[in-house]
């Protein structure tokens, strides 16, 4: 093998890492874990929440977190240990010769300082170059990083600036002081999936040019596929199988990389969704939302004063699944919030069982309360930390069923059954439970209502693939024995895919595209359904490459949601926009067959014609 | 956008200062007895009062004299003292600097006093120090001015006799003579002041030490000094102006307490003497005097707040 020949840059040996129980007992959580990252070489550490792996990648800059300690092994850069090292050459180390990246850089921005002054601190701190050679270098980073104006990009704050160049400029924090060794912590995990592209497309490119080597720290093997050379599998602090990327990808030894790999969500496509049985059915739609316009700000002249949702027509039928997507800023949330009645329609009505509801909460009578429920992405905040779980799921019970003593605590055990986790849980708290697990708690406050429709805001995004799976599970075993209906959040079209009946596909506050599952996911696509399909990464080696040769990819990525008063919103980022059409005119409505709708400025042969286009430059691209 | 929010604030500190020109007003109108009262005392036929309401103005309906006494208050021309008839400006202008010069002094020695300490606590939590400061704070805040006040008495002048209970300044004093007089009110106030101050400090440091972005600081190898004094401070700055400016507005009721009890000679003496001789426009004028700066310090605590924001420094 060639790597056997290239010098070893760090070599983690035997580590183990602890933590000490409030009893002083000695918790192991990293228990012998040894692989070598060699020079210009991308290891990913892979495995779910709980795995250790970011725990192990922070020993890389002999760091633990608070409550966390070395319990032995070694981790030796340059042939030296970093553990038993004196704290100053520990912190001499940190930022020069090994860089962190942040799965968040939200958060790892200091809101307080210049860009500038963060990406050059740790440069010009440990004496690598003085201020204006690091201010030149960190430039230089921005042009490679492809970060619009790379001049002055370094005098701004970091609010001001999206969420994907903030991580683009995390990467140049990273790279600004040279450094031997890059950690990278989930670093796309929480981006859309178009977002995610463009940032890893920085990424790799700039690996390469910088000839570094990086630990790169995910769940997704999908992402793993497109950059790592050599893959380490970790459960439960433990090695399972580690080797090179292709091997672990294309062949598989051990049955814990094959269970990973089997939680890898499939590309979305025709055919995932089940069909539902005619149960459920009825004649009217369980909750619908009619030429809805909403926004927030209070409204000037009957329009809100900052519009987000536009003209929304949306039905959920009984005891159906409808997956809404798209990017973040597309107006997903707010939907859900205007069908919960949070926030009030500027204008339009919203439908329940054939009646129209109130536009506001506080109008709406207890039985239209307890019929529509919502669930919270982040059960973390959603639940309360001080109460019980039989507290938490009790409420609704007491609230609308009038339910009291021994029926209530029957009544949270049957629903604690339902979403699968012991009885013994109603005398717990939040604190004590699994993420997965506060999530179907979360769940279970939601049902204990009896509701008809339950609204899923993200639900499964905060979770990894094998827990979200699990709750996708359980939410199809939901819809089956209950029959209540869903309406389906996420930016995870590969999720949606997989549980959704219909899909409607929302763009800066427009719907672009609905209509049943397998329609949406066939060609016809609305321009935009094609790029959302085509950012889906494949778990094979080379996908990112060929992606990038697409069209649509060319104007579609690196480009935000912005929200436009007039003509198609998508015509900024549309690879076929017609300009005087499309950027002048609300799109028309194409009805195709089953209900599926496009919202187009182009025909029907147009939209079909790229189709074929793309399949012959792929093949042509391939021969 | 913030310089919009600045001038709001302002707005809503000059209301505040009409709606509190208001009560101050109506506050020393409803005390029985009005002024023609004490200045001719008991023996006054209804004439000579009315006589003397109708010379002085007192028979004009209430918003009158609530307008032409605000206007006077503007102009600055604060009123003659109904007991002894100097002007008021004179008999504040004499006090007015004794008060400025304690707090002032107070000030100058408690804030530097709290950000170190503070800092220091929170650059080293956990520590016998750090636990020191958060005991000895916890204790002085829920202990009243006065009775720390009588306990300093009690230990510096009764008992060890290092310092005087009450001070006779005569105007020519030494320099050191005038500070060992001082010390104890000085003290007082600023053992009461600081340890608010002190908390805040250090858990507003606190706060921000977990945030993610510090953790980044330290994976940057950002040394502990820096990580606090550049990363941490500049976050937390804006809380810990905003508990500055509270507890110097604090010191305005506490600068009463303390003049009285140590017979201070400054302008909470004044107003107190104001409202045992029933001089009311002198009490009005005092009453104006410390509200006015309470708004003001207020104020200056909102403002900063804003101006600490960066997302409202530099908007997008």
């Amino acid at each position: 093998m060639a790597q056997a020949e290239k010098e070893v840059l760090i070599a983690v040996d035997g580590l183990r890492i602890s933590a000490t129980s409030d009893e002083g007992q000695e918790i192991p959580i990293v228990k012998g874990v040894d692989f070598q990252v060699h020079k210009g070489e991308v290891v990913a550490l892979i495995g779910e929440s709980g795995s250790g792996k970011t725990t192990i990648s922070l020993a890389a800059l002999a760091y633990t977190k608070p409550g966390l300690h070395f319990a032995g092994g070694e981790v030796r850069l340059h042939g030296e240990d970093l553990l038993t090292m004196a704290p100053l050459k520990q912190r001499a180390i940190r930022g020069a010769k090994v860089a962190y990246l942040a799965q968040s850089a939200a958060a790892t921005f200091n809101p307080a300082l210049t860009i500038g002054e963060q990406v050059t601190e740790s440069a010009v701190l440990h004496g690598i170059m003085d201020q204006a050679s690091a201010t030149q270098r960190a430039e230089e980073l921005y042009h490679a990083l492809e970060l619009p104006d790379p001049d002055r990009i370094g005098h701004r704050y970091p609010h001001q600036v999206s969420g994907g160049q903030l991580q683009r400029l995390m990467a140049a924090m990273a790279l600004c002081g040279k450094p031997d060794l890059m950690v990278l912590d989930e670093p796309t995990t929480a981006l859309d999936v178009t977002t995610q592209i463009e940032v890893l497309k920085a990424f790799k490119k700039v690996i390469r040019e910088e000839n570094s080597a990086a630990i790169y720290v995910t769940h997704d093997l999908a992402v793993v596929a497109q950059i790592a050379d050599h893959i380490v599998v970790l459960y439960n602090g433990e090695v399972m199988e580690q080797g090179t990327a292709d091997q672990i990808i294309n062949d598989p030894q051990h049955a814990y990389t094959k269970r990973l790999m089997e939680a890898v969500r499939p590309r979305p496509m025709a055919g995932m969704g089940t069909e539902v049985s005619g149960d459920h059915h009825r004649d009217i739609d369980n909750l619908e939302v009619r030429a809805m316009t909403a926004g927030y700000g209070g409204l000037v002249n009957g329009e809100p004063k900052f519009p987000i949702l536009k003209d929304i027509n949306v039905s959920v039928k009984n005891g159906h699944v409808v997956g809404v997507i798209g990017e973040s800023g597309c107006g997903k949330s707010t939907l859900a919030r205007v069908m919960a009645g949070m926030l009030p329609p500027a204008r339009g009505d919203i439908i329940l069982d054939g009646d129209t509801l109130a536009g506001s909460l506080q109008e709406r009578e207890l039985n239209e309360l307890q019929k529509v429920q919502f669930v919270f992405q982040m059960a973390d905040t959603a639940l309360n930390p001080k109460k019980l779980i039989g507290d938490i799921i009790g409420r609704p019970l007491t609230f609308y069923h009038g339910l009291k003593g021994k029926e209530k605590h029957q009544k949270v055990a049957e629903i604690l059954q339902l979403v699968e986790l012991p009885a013994e849980f109603a005398s717990r708290y939040p604190m004590e439970l699994s993420g997965g697990q506060k999530q179907r708690i979360n769940l279970a406050r939601a049902l204990a209502a009896d509701p008809e429709v339950m609204l899923c805001d993200e639900v499964t995004s905060a979770l990894d693939s094998i827990v979200g799976a699990n709750v996708i599970k359980l939410l199809t075993s939901l819809r089956d024995k209950t029959g209540v209906s869903f309406m389906f959040i996420s930016h995870d079209l590969s999720t949606v895919a997989s549980f959704a009946d219909e899909i409607v596909v929302l763009y800066a506050g427009r719907v672009v595209e609905q209509g049943p599952t397998d329609e949406v996911l066939e060609p016809p696509f609305h321009p935009y359904t094609r790029l959302l399909i085509s950012s889906v990464p494949e778990m094979r080696l080379g996908w990112l490459e060929d992606t990038l040769q697409k069209r649509e990819m060319a104007v579609g990525i690196a480009r935000g949601v912005e929200i436009t008063a007039k003509g198609c919103p998508f015509f900024n980022r549309c690879p076929q926009g017609i300009k005087g059409t499309c950027d002048e005119q609300v799109a028309p409505l194409l009805k195709l067959n089953a209900g599926h709708e496009i919202n187009c400025h182009l025909t029907l042969e147009q939209l079909n014609q790229v189709e074929t286009e793309t399949r012959l430059a792929l093949d042509g691209a391939a021969a | 956008m913030m310089m919009r929010m600045v001038l709001q604030r302002m707005g809503i500190g000059i209301v505040t200062l009409f709606v509190v020109s208001v009560i101050v007003f109506l506050m020393t109108s409803i005390l029985p007895g009005d002024v023609a009262n004490i200045v001719l005392g008991q023996s006054a036929t209804p004439e000579t009062l009315a006589a003397y309401r109708a010379e002085h103005g007192l028979d004009r309906p209430a918003y009158v004299r609530y307008f032409s006494w605000l206007g006077d208050m503007a102009t600055g021309d604060l009123g003659v003292s109904k007991a002894g008839g100097a002007t008021i400006s004179s008999l504040i202008d004499s006090r007015i600097w004794n008060t400025v010069m304690m707090a002032g002094l107070v000030a100058l020695i408690s804030i530097p006093i709290s950000i170190l300490l503070g800092l220091w606590a929170a650059m080293h939590p956990g520590t016998w120090l750090d636990r020191g400061v958060t005991f000895g704070t916890l204790s002085t805040i829920s202990v009243p001015e006065f009775f720390i006040a009588t306990i300093l008495v009690l230990v510096f002048a009764v008992q060890l006799k290092w310092l005087p209970s009450t001070l006779n300044l005569t105007g020519s004093e030494t320099w050191l003579e005038w500070l060992r007089k001082l010390a104890m009110p000085l003290l007082t106030l600023v053992i009461v002041v600081s340890a608010q101050m002190i908390r805040m400090t250090r858990a507003g440091i606190l706060n921000v030490m977990s945030s993610p972005y510090i953790e980044m600081a330290i994976l940057k190898g950002v040394p502990r000094r820096r990580i606090i004094l550049r990363h941490a401070l500049h976050n937390a700055i804006g809380p810990i102006v905003n508990v500055i400016a509270l507890n110097l507005a604090y010191l305005v009721s506490g600068v009463v307490i303390v003049e009285t009890i140590f017979s201070y000679p400054g302008l909470a003496k004044l107003m107190i003497d104001g409202v045992q001789t029933r001089d009311l426009p002198l009490v009005q004028a005092c009453a104006m005097i410390f509200c006015g700066t309470y708004v003001l310090l207020i104020l200056i605590a909102d403002i900063a707040s804003i101006l600490s924001n960066p997302r409202l420094r530099h908007p997008k």
